[in-house]
């Protein structure tokens, strides 16, 4: 338990310190937070309802959600068995593939997707084989799929990693003396003391799926009441100087993200209670 | 059930962890792997349960070979020298797992928790969680954990080290109590030659990945068969010294050391309580420095003339203490000591080398560099 005692006085420095990390604080992240929600109710919440009722902003924010969705769970699954083998085995390459893990976060997202449509577009390598199936990824849902994909990989894997590694593993061991299957020591040993682990990676997930822009973009084309996720939408009506329906989106946006920082909040302590 | 395992070796990267080690466990025994850290005693331990693999040797449980047995297969009880309990678990829920995990019925599951609980003294804490409970709760849970599946042996990893002094005390009474009524075949590993000598009924002696010696308690503390058992085991004096006329000569002390060839270099062990001081004002052999009281005993430090300190441990109100103070001249009589001819010539000097501290009733270690446990 933390004591929680009275809050010292701070000295000059420390005070000058704290009014620095709290404008910057403030002009990075909570001005431009405040101006969108203002700019959005300006008019009340009328266009915000208008907008719910547009089927282009109601397409593109399911699209958005359900590519969410895709990323979440398989991340989830990928997340776990990643974090497993990179954590619990010794084997070649491993430093190697370590690395390449944090690899979409080193890579501009813009160019993610010009790297697929190298791969997937009308001339690229993968073009001959797409074509005899019938299958179409660029500027299509498939091609949404892979550039969320590729950009959230990272969250899952290296959270539960990094609870994998605190945990170390002899409760695995003990489950394993007391005549536990490999299944059983996961199911009941290893899957519950990673949950809010698991949990914090796939809330990340679902963060930066959301909020995906470049990658879309560029392999899925933004092509209204197709590919057009939510963050496409926006940059799409402001093209089309529709302001309102940008600013209701991005009201809708900054709902869903609160929401999430809330989730992730409740998980750290979770897992600090845990520990 | 019998454990043997013969010629275990076990390597981490270059660093050897077992070195060539045979040993073997009655069936019914409680067995102590004594040895200093990082000495390989709990990679042995970890070897047996199937934790580690041997880099080559065997391990046989009642004589049949469990070399290639998944820890699971092997019926072994292990219980973790930070308890390993599932956190997220309450304390019957942790109980009862190995009988969950193989399928016993939820009745039989209650039951043998509910009789657990009772054997250690845990009633009224089946809905706790181990972060709720105090150190020793969580060794008793840990115990009641590895026992639930009946298992043939069990394997104790420094079980109360992380407890404190008293509770440790408690418990080590409690594994003998146990272990009488229960009689499993049980091995467990400890640094702590108190330990092992009040519990166990063999002890072995493991010093970097070898056996150094095996035996009753008794035998190890009487008859060291190496030089290291004889550091490691009680508190001693360890000196250097050459042996001359039948005699080894510490400052104006002289032991005799027969049968050692002249100019052979020896390493004399004298345990604390092997030395006998008497206060001879009229001459002497060494000047008294101080007396420390610890508890039960008192340790006195005195220095040899010739610049040698001694150090004796006596009972608190034994006679031998009758005019023992700092200043006086004393006389020493050493009652038993232990010569070991070295091989290697390092100095001819007579070097004084007391360890652990001047008055820490700690025995004398060499500590090894590296940590594998």
């Amino acid at each position: 338990m933390r004591s929680r005692s009275a809050p010292k006085r701070l000295t000059l420095a420390q005070c000058v310190l704290l009014a620095v990390v709290v404008s910057y604080v403030g002009i990075v992240l909570l001005i431009p937070v405040g101006a969108i929600v203002v700019y959005a109710l300006a008019d009340g919440v009328q266009p915000l309802v208008d907008a719910l009722h547009n089927t282009n902003v109601l397409h593109s924010l399911m699209l958005s959600f359900t590519l969410a969705l895709i990323a979440l769970v398989a991340n989830g699954i990928l997340g776990v068995g990643g974090a497993l083998l990179l954590a619990r085995h010794r084997f070649f390459g491993r430093r190697f593939l370590d690395a390449l893990v944090d690899l979409p976060l080193a890579v501009s997202p813009v160019m993610t997707g010009l790297a697929f449509l190298l791969l997937f577009g009308r001339d690229g390598w993968f073009a001959p084989l797409l074509n005899a199936a019938g299958w179409k990824v660029t500027f299509a849902f498939p091609g949404l799929v892979i550039a969320t994909l590729f950009v959230t990989f990272p969250f899952t894997i290296r959270e539960v990693g990094h609870t994998l590694e605190e945990l170390g593993t002899t409760e695995e061991e003990a489950a394993m003396t007391l005549g536990a299957s490999p299944f059983a020591t996961f199911w009941l040993v290893t899957l519950p003391n990673i949950r809010y682990g698991l949990g914090y990676g796939i809330l990340l997930t679902t963060a930066r799926a959301l909020g995906e822009f470049g990658a879309v973009l560029v392999l899925g084309g933004a092509i209204s009441g197709q590919t057009e996720t939510a963050t496409t939408f926006i940059y799409n009506a402001l093209e089309e100087r529709q302001d309102a329906a940008a600013y209701s989106m991005t009201l809708i946006l900054v709902i869903a993200s609160v929401l999430l920082l809330v989730g992730l909040e409740w998980m750290k302590r979770q897992r600090k209670k845990e520990v | 059930m019998s454990i043997r395992v013969s010629h275990l070796h076990k390597r981490f990267g270059s660093f050897v962890a077992v070195d060539d080690v045979s040993l073997e466990v009655p069936s019914g025994a409680l067995v102590a792997f004594l040895g200093p850290s990082g000495s390989g005693k709990s990679t042995i331990l970890r070897i047996i349960a199937g934790l580690e693999n041997a880099d080559s040797g065997s391990v046989f449980v009642n004589e049949e070979i469990a070399n290639h047995l998944h820890p699971r297969a092997r019926r072994i009880g292990f219980v973790f020298q930070h308890y390993a309990l599932f956190r997220h678990m309450t304390v019957a829920q942790n109980i009862a797992f190995g009988l969950r995990v193989q399928g016993a019925s939820r009745q039989e599951q209650a039951s043998r928790v509910q009789d657990l609980l009772t054997l250690m003294n845990l009633e009224g804490l089946n809905d706790r969680y181990p972060a709720q409970l105090s150190g020793g709760q969580r060794q008793r849970v840990a115990l009641a954990r590895a026992l639930a599946p009946k298992p043939k042996v069990l394997l104790l990893d420094e079980p109360f080290g992380a407890v404190d002094a008293k509770t440790r005390e408690e418990l080590r009474h409690w594994l003998r109590r146990l272990h009488d009524e229960m009689h499993v075949t049980s091995i467990f590993v400890t640094h702590d030659q108190e330990e092992a000598f009040s519990v166990a009924d063999r002890v072995i002696v493991i010093h970097r990945g070898r056996v150094e010696q095996s035996g009753v308690p008794t035998e190890i503390l009487d008859q060291p068969a190496t030089e290291f058992v004889a550091r490691f085991i009680g508190a001693a004096n360890i000196y250097t010294t050459r042996a001359k006329d039948g005699f080894c000569q510490v400052g104006a002390l002289a032991v005799a050391a027969p049968g050692i060839p002249d100019g052979g270099l020896v390493t004399l062990v004298i345990r604390f309580y092997d030395l006998k001081f008497w206060r001879d004002d009229q001459g002497g052999m060494a000047t008294v420095v101080r007396t420390v009281s610890l508890g039960d005993r008192v340790t006195v430090e005195a220095v040899i003339d010739g610049a040698v300190t001694i150090l004796s441990q006596f009972p608190r109100r034994s006679s031998l203490l009758l005019g023992i103070e700092p200043g006086v001249r004393i006389h020493i009589e050493v009652t038993t000591v232990r010569i070991y001819p070295q091989e290697t010539h390092s100095d001819s000097s007579i070097t004084p080398r007391l360890q652990a501290g001047a008055c820490d009733s700690k025995p004398g270690v060499d500590q090894p560099q590296s940590d594998a446990e």
